[in-house]
């Protein structure tokens, strides 16, 4: 195990590499000293000599917002997964459950067969957050009881709506032509390729809000992992810990899937991670989450728009590829 | 044409299909998105000058080596910037839409083509491409080549066609109305056999059994991933059909049927020429 000051200091650092990492290379060969230079034409500033405007340009209007849309992307679902999988106290819990990818895929297809060509570029996030934030309310809604949220019931009206939405979207791929159905099948892949500074400004508040709150969360989840009964007795409002973490999940990873698609995996698999390296407090769990999520997806991206340029990967494959492995080989490791 | 020429010597733009102006000029570095667009550059002698396609762009051979931006539809802006390009030549199939403004942002011509089938919009990519890369001349006569292989099309008997796009058993896309397959049909002298409704469906044995085509049509990539001819014939409802029983079946290459770009004239000619011969 590794203290929490340590592995939070390492993996901050990761996650600053990745990022520097990520704005020096890419498909167009730009040198290394031309980065800051770029950074500083941005700013305002004039570009010093040997930094083309289309090295400026890569950099900062294709590259920078990539990176930080990378960064708050992969906390997002991390802190979102490490959230659910206290909430659910089951190592299996991922956002998925609760419905957010399969309405946020319901609307993305809604948008991608019958939309034709006319809608603005908006329309397809903004459908796919509403989809997934409304699969979600509504399974929060159906799992009310007379004793509250019935987390066993949340469970099985997840299961029940994420199978309408996928009949509801393979209606549509049903309906769909050749064209279409490519697109889809690429939005369920993820792709990191849509970010630009505008993209960012609506989906940062909609990110960091959320990994913001998580922190304030943590203690009542540590009390939670203890029993429901156990957390009531300890002073948490068990109800209230419980629509806070359906409310930031949802929100995190809405906003997430809304514009970059379903990346799979990094939700389900860093907060393991983070709990093999240094225990299952939640105080290091999301923080860590958040900081080695953000690293790992934007070092993915990486990948998948260098692996095969000038042509891109999509970026679930990645992660998967990457973090699969690499996931199995720790479980091994701590069986031994 | 003569007054795109004349409004092209004029204003030294033109207007693509986003209705945006993109300046005339003699591009030297062109990438090129999409099948039938990358044969008319080719078909233009442009050709030289391609430093980049998509990977639906597989006609002419000499685009295999350049085949490296992998879907149009999912193409990467830091690519396409890599190669520095001064033209990039896309149509309306090419995306995503924020990849394609990050481009023009980055200060990288850009130019949309309509991707419609039929003669209108294939005339008005030639117009457009043949200005852009300034070879009028090309242009006129890739029309007149493509008009005069038209109009020697004239059929004795016009075949209910049934055009089928297959990617393997279990369910067959039939073409309705509005599809480059129905266009292709009709410019052959033939009919649809389907009517009633746009784009591709899956139509189950019954309809297909109803619809009573007297030939089947496929793309070589399609037959193929059905297991020839023999495994087309075992799905159900073809064999109960006119095409069916007598084993009319025209088969040909899915860029060349249905890309609509310089061998139109050529494809049209031959699937009539087809169609014609397996009726008799």
């Amino acid at each position: 195990m590794i203290s929490r000051p340590v592995l939070l200091v390492v993996l901050a650092a990761l996650a600053v590499a990745a990022g520097l990492a990520g704005l020096c290379l890419g498909a167009m060969p730009v040198p290394v000293a031309a980065v800051p230079g770029s950074l500083w034409g941005w700013l305002g500033g004039t570009l010093p000599e040997g930094v083309s405007p289309q090295h400026a340009s890569v950099v900062m209007a294709i590259r920078a917002p990539r990176v930080a849309l990378g960064l708050l992307v992969g906390a997002g679902l991390s802190v979102a997964g490490a959230l659910m999988q206290g909430l659910f106290r089951n190592p299996l819990a991922d956002p998925g459950l609760i419905g957010v990818s399969s309405g946020a895929a319901l609307a993305a297809a809604g948008v991608i067969v019958l939309g034709g060509g006319g809608l603005p570029l908006w329309a397809l996030p903004a459908a796919a957050f509403g989809g997934g934030v409304g699969v979600t309310l509504l399974v929060l809604r159906l799992s009310k009881g007379d004793g509250g949220v019935s987390i066993e019931t949340m469970l099985l009206a997840g299961i029940a709506l994420n199978a309408l939405a996928g009949a509801g979207t393979g209606v549509l791929v049903a309906m769909s032509d050749d064209a279409q159905l490519r697109s889809l099948t690429f939005w369920t892949l993820g792709s990191l390729g849509g970010a630009r500074w505008e993209v960012l400004a609506w989906v940062s508040p909609l990110l960091v809000a959320p990994l913001l709150a998580a922190p304030w969360l943590a203690a009542p989840l540590d009390a939670l992992l203890l029993g429901d009964d156990e957390a009531y007795h300890l002073g948490v409002e068990v109800e209230r810990l419980k629509r806070r973490v359906i409310a930031l999940a949802a929100l995190a990873v809405g906003a997430a899937v809304a514009f970059t698609g379903m990346i799979g995996f990094v939700g389900l698999v860093v907060p393991h991670l983070v709990r093999l390296l240094a225990g299952p407090s939640h105080r290091t769990v999301l923080p860590g989450s958040a900081l080695l999520g953000g690293a790992l997806l934007t070092g993915a991206d990486l990948l998948a728009r260098t692996a095969t340029a000038p042509a891109e990967l999509p970026i679930g494959v990645v992660t998967t590829l990457l973090g699969g492995p690499f996931f199995l080989g720790l479980l091994a490791r701590r069986r031994r | 044409m003569i007054a795109l020429l004349l409004s092209v010597a004029l204003a030294g733009t033109i207007e693509d299909a986003r209705g945006q102006s993109v300046a005339v000029s003699a591009p030297q570095r062109i990438v090129s998105l999409g099948g039938g667009v990358t044969e008319l550059v080719y078909a233009l002698g442009a050709g030289d000058r391609v430093v980049a396609v998509d990977a639906s762009s597989t006609h002419p051979a000499e685009t295999e080596p350049l085949r490296t931006l992998g879907y149009h539809r999912q193409v990467s802006a830091e690519g396409v910037l890599s190669l520095s390009p001064d033209l990039v030549i896309a149509t309306t199939d090419a995306g995503p839409p924020v990849v394609l403004e990050q481009l023009e942002r980055a200060g990288v011509p850009l130019v949309v083509l309509d991707a419609s089938p039929g003669l209108p919009a294939l005339e008005g990519r030639i117009d457009m491409l043949s200005a852009l890369l300034d070879v009028p001349e090309r242009g006129v006569s890739l029309r007149e080549e493509l008009s005069e292989s038209v109009a020697r099309i004239a059929p004795d008997t016009a075949p209910r066609v049934m055009f089928i796009y297959a990617r393997g058993g279990g369910t067959l896309n039939v073409s309705g109305s509005g599809t480059a397959a129905a266009e292709m049909i009709a410019l052959a002298g033939a009919t649809n056999a389907v009517e009633g409704y746009e784009g591709y469906r899956p139509l189950t044995a019954e309809s297909v059994v109803m619809a009573a085509p007297d030939v089947l049509l496929l793309t070589e990539g399609g037959l193929a991933s059905l297991g020839g001819q023999a495994g087309l014939l075992e799905q159900p409802g073809l064999s109960q059909t006119p095409a069916g029983r007598a084993g009319r079946i025209v088969v040909m290459d899915d860029l060349l049927l249905l890309g609509f770009g310089p061998r139109t004239g050529l494809a049209a000619v031959v699937l009539s020429g087809a169609l014609q011969e397996s009726g008799e």
